[in-house]
């Protein structure tokens, strides 16, 4: 943090990238570090005391995405959701049949985990999106066959914000007696995440996007829906996920989803009135800038803009000495050659991804704070453009 | 990520612009993969008399491109065709290893405008080895 020589104020705009524990549920995990540090497997009062807690934050859980608590799986994270998922229904229902179903635009837990089943024998379909990053539910009933087994498909697009038809597609998939997955990392906390709304068997939720701690997240698992553990050991979770229970991570997740959930509407409101600050001031004066995802359909939090003509790491490298975090979706940020997956799946031309820029606000974003990037980005931009062979 | 030195370089490059009427012009990289470099110099009596360069790309790419200008200007053609892109990368105490193929072109770009020079002039090119690392 020593490098922000020209910072006059710090801006985090990556909170879809990490969030900060927010104070209170800080407060609420430190018991259970050290005082009540029991296993909940455990009989003694130093188990029941962890059990009640676990329990207590299951409900919490729960309760934010409309399901019972017996239906929620704690895991490590929203990857290990994601393959618990994913692998789990391709293994419990390979004699059924052996056709997957997901998008061109997931997020590599779900892209990464289908290509491996891929290898090992699965036919998997990667129905395409438009150019707003947006699915069409047509594609994927019509992606359907008899062998199809299990549909996966986002809820919030994690790189454009683009909110996913996941609805129409739930109906589409419960019409066909198909499982049903959707990772809802991103939209959690954001904007209204149910089970029976949208129609899912099984749903991906993380904590640490949601100001909770890193290390925790969970599967949902609508009762009934078989599928095959990926970590075996001990009768934890049902038999679908063994390990002794990560206490104070669960802890600090159901008391973030218990505050997500209480002060969504409010705080919902709030940044998509900062984001379009933020994007209508960057659209009106930078010229050759375009909007990434749906203008409308989007995450509140997301704003994802292409800066024609320049590189997002160079913007990003600048940003940072201003004291401005971002990120962006071109070749060197996401360590391969290629940009995006999903700026390319939505047709956006090579150049123009290269130069796309990602800004999740948060709950410590202020009016001041946009106005900051405001002021600090358009020259950013001038000096990389008066430095490039494209443009002028 | 980067170095002090590579961010020096970053953020103020030097030798940025393009020459009008240059003696040699060279464009290197892709914009699939994100850094294209373009270099101009003007030649007199066998040296480098000046050179600029415009770069879309990473910090890498714009730093790479800043430390070739340095690097050659002023140095003979023959000179000039002896510094490698690993010789820009050392200049600039090391760039992070999955910069160095993709990001790290400037010299192959200098190369090309010094043999868009021979070409141009009809000049005899008394390095043809050198051209390629």
């Amino acid at each position: 943090m020593n490098t922000h020589s020209n910072a006059r104020r710090l801006v985090y705009l990556d909170h879809s990238a990490t969030t900060p524990v927010r104070a209170e549920v800080l407060a609420a995990m430190l018991p259970y570090f050290a005082d009540k540090f029991g296993n909940p497997s455990s009989i003694h009062s130093w188990g029941r005391e962890a059990r009640v807690a676990v329990d207590a934050a299951r409900e919490q859980i729960a309760s934010a995405i409309g399901a019972n608590p017996q239906e929620i799986i704690f895991t490590s994270g929203g990857t290990e959701a994601d393959n618990l998922a994913i692998r789990g229904v391709a293994q419990s229902l390979k004699d059924k049949g052996n056709h997957l179903i997901t998008s061109q635009i997931e997020h590599h837990a779900v892209l990464n985990t289908f290509q491996d089943l891929a290898k090992q024998g699965f036919k998997v379909t990667y129905v395409p999106c438009d150019e707003y990053g947006m699915i069409d539910p047509d594609d994927v009933r019509k992606a359907i066959t008899d062998e199809t087994i299990l549909i996966s498909i986002m809820h919030g697009q994690n790189e454009v914000g683009t909110i996913q038809p996941v609805e129409e597609i739930g109906k589409i998939a419960r019409e066909r007696n198909i499982i049903f997955h959707s990772d809802a990392v991103q939209s959690l906390g954001k904007i209204p995440v149910n089970v029976d709304a949208m129609g899912v068997d099984l749903l991906t939720i993380s904590s640490h996007k949601i100001y909770g701690p890193k290390g925790v997240g969970a599967l949902y698992v609508r009762k009934g829906t078989k599928i095959k553990p990926q970590v075996t050991g001990g009768i934890h979770e049902r038999r679908l996920r063994a390990g002794t229970e990560n206490v104070p991570g669960i802890v600090g997740f159901g008391e973030a989803c218990r505050l997500a959930q209480q002060e969504m509407p409010e705080e919902s409101k709030r940044l998509r009135e900062l984001r379009d600050r933020l994007i209508n001031g960057i659209l009106n004066t930078i010229p050759d800038t375009v909007l990434n995802g749906h203008p409308e359909k989007r995450l509140p939090h997301n704003a994802n803009i292409s800066v024609k003509y320049v590189e997002g790491e160079a913007i990003l490298l600048n940003l940072d000495l201003f004291g401005i975090g971002a990120s962006s979706g071109s070749a060197c940020t996401s360590g391969s050659l290629e940009p995006s997956h999903v700026l390319l799946a939505m047709k956006i031309p090579h150049e123009t991804a290269h130069g796309s820029l990602r800004m999740t606000l948060g709950r410590s974003n202020t009016k001041e704070d946009i106005d900051y990037v405001l002021e600090v980005l358009p020259p950013i931009v001038e000096k990389l453009r008066a430095m490039s062979v494209f443009g002028n | 990520m980067y170095n002090e030195k590579v961010m020096d370089h970053f953020m103020n490059p030097r030798n940025v612009g393009e020459i009008e009427n240059p003696d040699g012009v060279g464009l290197v990289g892709n914009p699939v993969c994100g850094d294209v470099m373009k270099i101009t110099i003007k030649v007199k009596d066998g040296r480098i008399e000046d050179i600029k360069f415009k770069t879309f790309g990473c910090g890498a790419a714009i730093a790479t491109s800043s430390m070739v200008t340095e690097l050659v200007k002023g140095k003979t053609l023959d000179e000039a065709l002896e510094i490698s892109n690993k010789t820009v990368a050392e200049a600039l105490e090391g760039l992070p290893p999955q910069k160095m193929h993709c990001s790290n072109l400037a010299a192959d770009a200098v190369h090309m405008a010094i043999k868009d020079y021979y070409e141009k002039t009809g000049k005899v090119q008394v390095a043809e080895e050198g051209i390629h690392e």
